[in-house]
């Protein structure tokens, strides 16, 4: 019977030689993580099942992120938690402040999760490694504590939707309005429990830092993984990587979705999400005069060195507007060298923006840049929820690292050809 | 199992930072996490929220981080259950692990307002309101979600299978 890659994986990783939607398998996971917030809760759980080994060191990542460097005591006091833990299990890979950046930037650059593996990892962005053909979900801290143990998890096999985009983008339009116009279609909602699938000539010409930033927000919309089988561009970013073998699958011809999303993206403009949810969506030029207090470029979703590579090309030679402040935040130590050495960092200081070591502080209003009451940002992050970024009363718009690069230069949120024509 | 209490009513997509925001994870104590329970969608609902009463909401409850402190904090705050017209797939997965009992009710979820009276059997999915004198039928729980149940828990599943292998 024909098959979606997501089932295709799953099969080969409970042992069977198919499985069907809504069926209950248990399969072997290729990889598992998790961070600063979640892991302690793993880590405990872990200890009072009187556990006294984890599976396989080798497939568990611990990458302290969300509060690190640690932003108060009792932040210092869980990554003290995780660094202990690495260390009696003794865990390759471990990530310690000046080695990690954001996890799910972290371990696809570092070729850790790879096209056909099964990962779960404590952190609902974990889908973002669906952009390299693998089924990769986020769980809570229990069911990684499990995983940890027994190199295994329960999965309910997510019924299938696909989206095939057609045409050409216009200039400035990338992964990150993709998948905004697509939660913009189908709502917070509008993928909850299933697999969505990115297809069609836009994704096989999409490069691979924007299909991360597109499977990253599949959680966006409710959804169990977005995935895209990989191609020539997959295997360009991981043979260089790979930590281990790999393998790609691919969706059968004839396999059975429960939706399929058609759509020409030829003639859209960069895309907002607006206060207070990623499914508010509208393009930016048909935003009102929207004046922004602070500018977020960075995070698991837009945090890649092409991201910061964008974001310098808008704000090279210009500064950011009085009253406004720009904080942007490499997502790994390796793309912070690399802007470095690209001279990305001298345009972004030269600018006036303040540039921040790895983290994912400011995305959920850890530190980095919180909110004051009736502040508003703009950021190329993944959520824009009341409090957020900060006080219940402040405002966060979600866009592309052009736009926010362009809104830091002009104060207000703007389309990036307002900068530089 | 049979619950009774007082209904809290909240709306759709009720995001997981709503239920505890990311400046609160700096701990896993269940008891710190309760005391900012519902926070940003209802900044005095831990301070009012009595032991055994109920949250309602709608559509996608739990939307967002796959962060376990929001079963901990609800449960912890002393909520017998929640009720909703649906749950986002972490938290519904989390709610179980923890042990916090959820149902999935959209003629509940739609007709529950703040300050109903609600008696829950948990076993049978049935739900009375006593305050406007209706009854309406949760889905019921799914055979596998039930077996988690039985063993106390994922952990407890987990280390019945450790002690099996040992």
């Amino acid at each position: 019977m024909p098959k979606t890659i997501s089932e295709k994986i799953l099969a080969d990783h409970a042992g069977k030689s198919e499985v069907f939607p809504e069926e209950l398998i248990e399969a072997r996971i290729d990889f598992a993580l998790g961070n600063d917030i979640t892991a302690p809760l793993s880590i405990s759980a872990f200890r009072k099942a009187g556990a006294t080994k984890v599976f396989d060191p080798e497939r568990i990542s611990l990458v302290p992120d969300h509060f690190v460097p640690n932003k108060d005591i009792a932040s210092a006091v869980q990554a003290a938690m995780l660094r202990d833990f690495a260390r009696e299990f003794k865990l390759p890979y471990y990530f310690e402040v000046g080695r990690m950046g954001v996890e799910h930037a972290l371990l696809p650059e570092q070729g850790l999760v790879l096209p056909g593996d099964v990962v779960i990892g404590a952190d609902s962005h974990t889908c973002t490694y669906g952009a390299l053909g693998a089924f990769a979900t986020g769980v809570g801290s229990t069911d990684l504590a499990a995983a940890m143990i027994t190199g295994r998890v329960w999965f309910k096999v997510p019924r299938s939707l696909k989206f095939v985009y057609k045409g050409k983008l216009r200039p400035w339009v990338g992964g990150k309005d993709l998948i905004l116009y697509t939660i913009g279609r189908i709502g917070v909602d509008g993928a909850r429990y299933r697999a969505m699938e990115f297809t069609g000539e836009v994704i096989e010409n999409l490069r691979m830092s924007d299909r991360l930033s597109m499977c990253n927000m599949a959680i966006e919309a409710g959804a169990k993984v977005g995935i895209i089988a990989p191609d020539e561009i997959t295997e360009e970013y991981v043979s260089v990587r790979a930590k281990r073998p790999y393998k790609f699958y691919s969706s059968d011809p004839g396999a059975e979705y429960e939706a399929v999303h058609e759509w020409d993206l030829s003639d859209i403009e960069p895309v907002v999400a607006m206060p207070h949810s990623p499914e508010n969506v509208k393009q930016v030029t048909e935003l009102p005069e929207t004046p922004i207090d602070q500018v977020v470029i960075g995070s698991c979703t837009n945090g890649r060195l092409e991201d910061l590579r964008i974001a310098a090309e808008v704000m090279r030679g210009r500064k950011v507007a009085n009253g406004v402040r720009c904080i942007v935040v490499p997502a790994t130590q390796n793309v912070y060298l690399e802007a470095m050495e690209e001279g990305l960092i001298e345009i972004f200081i030269e600018a006036e923006a303040a540039v921040s070591t790895p983290t994912c502080g400011p995305c959920l209003g850890g530190h980095m840049g919180i909110l004051a009451p009736g502040e508003t940002a703009i950021a190329t992050t993944n959520r824009n929820f009341v409090g957020r970024m900060g006080h219940i009363d402040s405002k966060v718009y979600l866009s592309n690292p052009a736009v926010a690069a362009a809104s830091a230069v002009l104060g207000r949120i703007a389309h990036p050809e307002e900068v530089l024509s | 199992m049979k619950l009774q209490g007082k209904a809290w009513k909240f709306g759709n997509d009720v995001d997981t930072d709503a239920i505890i925001p990311a400046r609160y994870l700096n701990t896993i104590d269940p008891a710190a996490l309760a005391s900012h329970c519902m926070e940003d969608a209802d900044p005095e609902f831990a301070a009012k929220v009595r032991p055994g009463e109920i949250i309602a909401a709608g559509k996608n409850f739990g939307c967002g981080s796959s962060r376990e402190h929001a079963p901990i904090a609800i449960k912890a705050a002393g909520v017998g259950c929640v009720i909703a017209h649906s749950f986002a797939r972490i938290f519904y997965r989390n709610a179980f692990n923890m042990g916090l009992p959820i149902l999935e009710c959209p003629e509940a979820a739609d007709r529950i307002e703040t300050g109903d009276m609600l008696e829950v059997d948990l076993d049978s999915g049935s739900i009375v309101n006593l305050t406007r004198n209706e009854n309406y039928r949760a889905q019921p729980i799914p055979p596998f979600m039930q077996k988690l149940i039985e063993a106390g828990g994922l952990m407890e599943y987990v280390r019945a299978q450790m002690s099996q292998g040992q």
